[in-house]
């Protein structure tokens, strides 16, 4: 049976998870951007909060 | 050796190509031109940082005691700076040109810039080692304020910085010319997916080192009155910590590299390993948390998050990459013929092939030493025994100088024929370096983290107390591993400068490697040819892997064992009742 434009379309898609691992830039901003977050600005918050010593 | 123009399509450049006789892969002479001078720059300053690092190690024997303190905390911070960031950034440089204008079979973008980065590297790397050298800037490789370095010291990291950021555009550039003129079809090879996975770590790692160095020169020159010591050592962190993260993918990349041209292995599935890689993107540089942990002013929860969470699923992610290269390896070899009993693949594996051995070696040491006693060190409550005793440079000498110093050893002696075209000389010399080298360093690492689990600090000169005012006594035990800590930097430094004599040598008076002779320059390996492995997408096909399985067993024991032996040690620290 001759495959149908839908099923050719089916054949071809890329699953979600390998167009984001082939999608270089956007890993370069969640690189960035995740250690970002959770490390650097979370624990500068963390120590702009410390009183200052009088 | 043919060599012939072709143009690119993005701005109509032209670029000079040869093709390797044994990939046939089309080499762009720049990019080749580059990954030379990269390489060759590292593996001058791995030699010097090397004589440094035996400096450090025969002052810290106490029977030898060699330096005085002023010359010990001067050569610390130049061995710290010299191997730690510039040997290992200029080879990372080389690597991410490889695994980019080489592997994808294209032009590398921009290569006038990609000199100006190389010089700016060059620049950066003598400016902070002659202020280092001066005297005057013995701040060591953290660099602590209110410890102050002349501005030269952090203008010279800068410049190295920015050198090592455009090299990373330069890569991400030549991912878009590849991609724009087709040279690969589908996804990246692995191994340049584990070099992007280095590059996205390095650019947050030089973007952290900007922020907190700029100002720090500001300081320096008197621009800036006070950087508050605390929020230094966070945000440097971000950079001194994430610079070996970099390490970390670079050499998993090569990892999976060596065995895919010698022996043509496959990963046992291309998404599972990219998906790790992944893990590392997203996690791998909080790791860098866990050098807080003891600071009183950052909350629990951002301690607990940043190292028992969310570093967890970057150590899933090597556990990943642990078992798929041996997998990897069995399945390849069992595809050789090697199929009797459960280790035939394993013994009959190239042991007489340096880039083989040295990977193989370096796999081994940086799990068994390097990421147990990195999880160790990343967990809140026994953190607190080994924090800043040496038991933290037994950590990572494990994983740089065992792991990923090993690991680009290795790959230089496939570097050696398929770029500079040039012989390995000494073949039977060049078996032996890597057990040499890792014998050292696992050494090293062991004796220094047996020395700081008896307490020894991390960066004192004298653990005596010769001219304290009040007298401590460490146990006799923690002067016999600094001995051995010394009789094993020995050791490393021979196998060190052996490499660089060989390597040296090789390029500069090695037989000329041609299509004749190409396959038998790569070294002893069980194939005629060299596989396509390396440049293309394709899993393994098997799990029929009973010698890995039985290999991840005995990892899972000695993890969960040490782990617990050091809850054990800290029941102890703190006698209840």
């Amino acid at each position: 049976m001759a495959k149908t434009k839908s099923d050719a379309e089916e054949s071809v898609r890329i699953p979600p998870m390998q167009r984001l691992l082939d999608n270089h830039f956007l890993l370069l901003f969640l690189g960035v951007a995740v250690p970002t977050v959770l490390y650097t600005l979370w624990g500068v918050m963390e120590l702009s909060q410390i009183p200052i010593a009088e | 050796m043919s060599v012939t123009a072709e143009t690119g399509i993005i701005g109509g450049i032209a670029a000079k190509f040869r093709t390797c006789p044994a990939t046939g892969l089309k080499v762009d002479l720049a990019a080749e031109r580059l990954i030379k001078a990269n390489a060759v720059a590292a593996i001058v300053f791995l030699a010097i940082g090397g004589v440094f690092g035996l400096l450090v190690a025969l002052t810290r024997w106490q029977a030898v005691h060699l330096l005085p303190s002023d010359l010990f905390y001067l050569v610390l911070t130049a061995h710290g700076l010299d191997v730690l960031l510039v040997w290992i950034i200029f080879f990372e440089i080389a690597v991410l040109y490889f695994a980019s204008a080489i592997l994808l079979n294209c032009r590398l973008a921009t290569p006038r810039i990609a000199w100006v980065a190389f010089g700016l590297m060059m620049v950066g790397a003598l400016l902070a080692n002659i202020t280092v050298l001066q005297g005057e800037a013995s701040v060591m490789f953290t660099s602590y304020v209110p410890l102050k370095a002349p501005p030269n010291f952090y203008l010279g990291i800068i410049l190295f910085a920015v050198g090592a950021l455009l090299g990373c555009f330069i890569f991400l550039g030549t991912l878009v010319i590849a991609k724009e003129e087709k040279t690969y079809e589908g996804s990246i090879p692995l191994v340049t997916f584990g070099a992007l996975t280095a590059c996205i770590i390095a650019v947050f790692t030089i973007a952290s080192g900007a922020i907190i160095l700029i100002p720090t020169w500001l300081w320096s020159l008197g621009y800036i009155s006070h950087i508050d010591t605390v929020m230094y050592k966070l945000v440097w962190w971000a950079m001194g910590h994430s610079s070996q993260q970099i390490n970390m993918a670079a050499q998993v990349a090569i990892w999976y590299a060596i065995p895919a041209i010698l022996l043509g292995a496959k990963p046992l599935s291309e998404k599972v390993s990219r998906s790790a890689f992944l893990m590392y993107i997203l996690f791998l540089q909080l790791a860098s948390a866990h050098h807080m942990l003891v600071e009183p002013g950052i909350s629990s929860e951002w301690k607990v998050f940043n190292t028992s969470y969310a570093i967890y699923l970057a150590v899933l992610g090597s556990m990943i990459h642990g078992m798929s290269i041996p997998g990897a390896i069995e399945a390849a070899q069992r595809g050789n013929g090697f199929t009797n009993g459960v280790f035939e693949w394993l013994r009959r594996a190239p042991w007489n092939n340096p880039a083989f051995a040295g990977m193989f070696l370096s796999l081994v040491l940086f799990g068994f030493l390097g990421g147990i006693s990195g999880v160790v060190l990343g967990t809140e409550q026994i953190n607190i025994m080994l924090h800043n005793t040496l038991y933290v440079p037994g950590h990572f000498h494990a994983t740089v100088v065992a792991g990923t110093t090993l690991a680009f050893m290795a790959i230089t002696y496939l570097l050696v024929p398929l770029i500079f075209q040039r012989e390995i000389i000494w073949p039977k010399l060049a078996k032996w370096q890597p057990y040499l080298f890792g014998l050292g360093a696992a050494g090293i690492s062991l004796f220094m983290m047996g020395a700081g689990t008896l307490g020894v600090s991390r960066r004192h000169w004298d653990i005596t107390f010769s001219d304290a005012t009040l007298s401590f006594d460490y146990p006799p035990a923690a002067f016999l591993m600094l001995g051995l800590n010394g009789m094993s930097a020995i050791l490393a430094a021979i196998g060190g400068g052996l490499f660089v004599v060989i390597i040296v040598a090789s390029v500069l008076f090695g037989k000329k490697v041609d299509a004749s002779n190409i396959v038998a320059a790569l070294g002893p390996t069980p194939q005629k040819q060299m596989s396509d492995a390396v440049k293309s997408y394709g899993n393994a096909g098997t799990f029929h892997l009973p010698g890995t399985y039985i290999l991840v067993a005995i990892f899972f024991t000695a993890f969960v064992l040490y782990y617990f032996v050091n809850w054990k040690y800290l029941s102890e620290l703190w006698q209840l009742g």
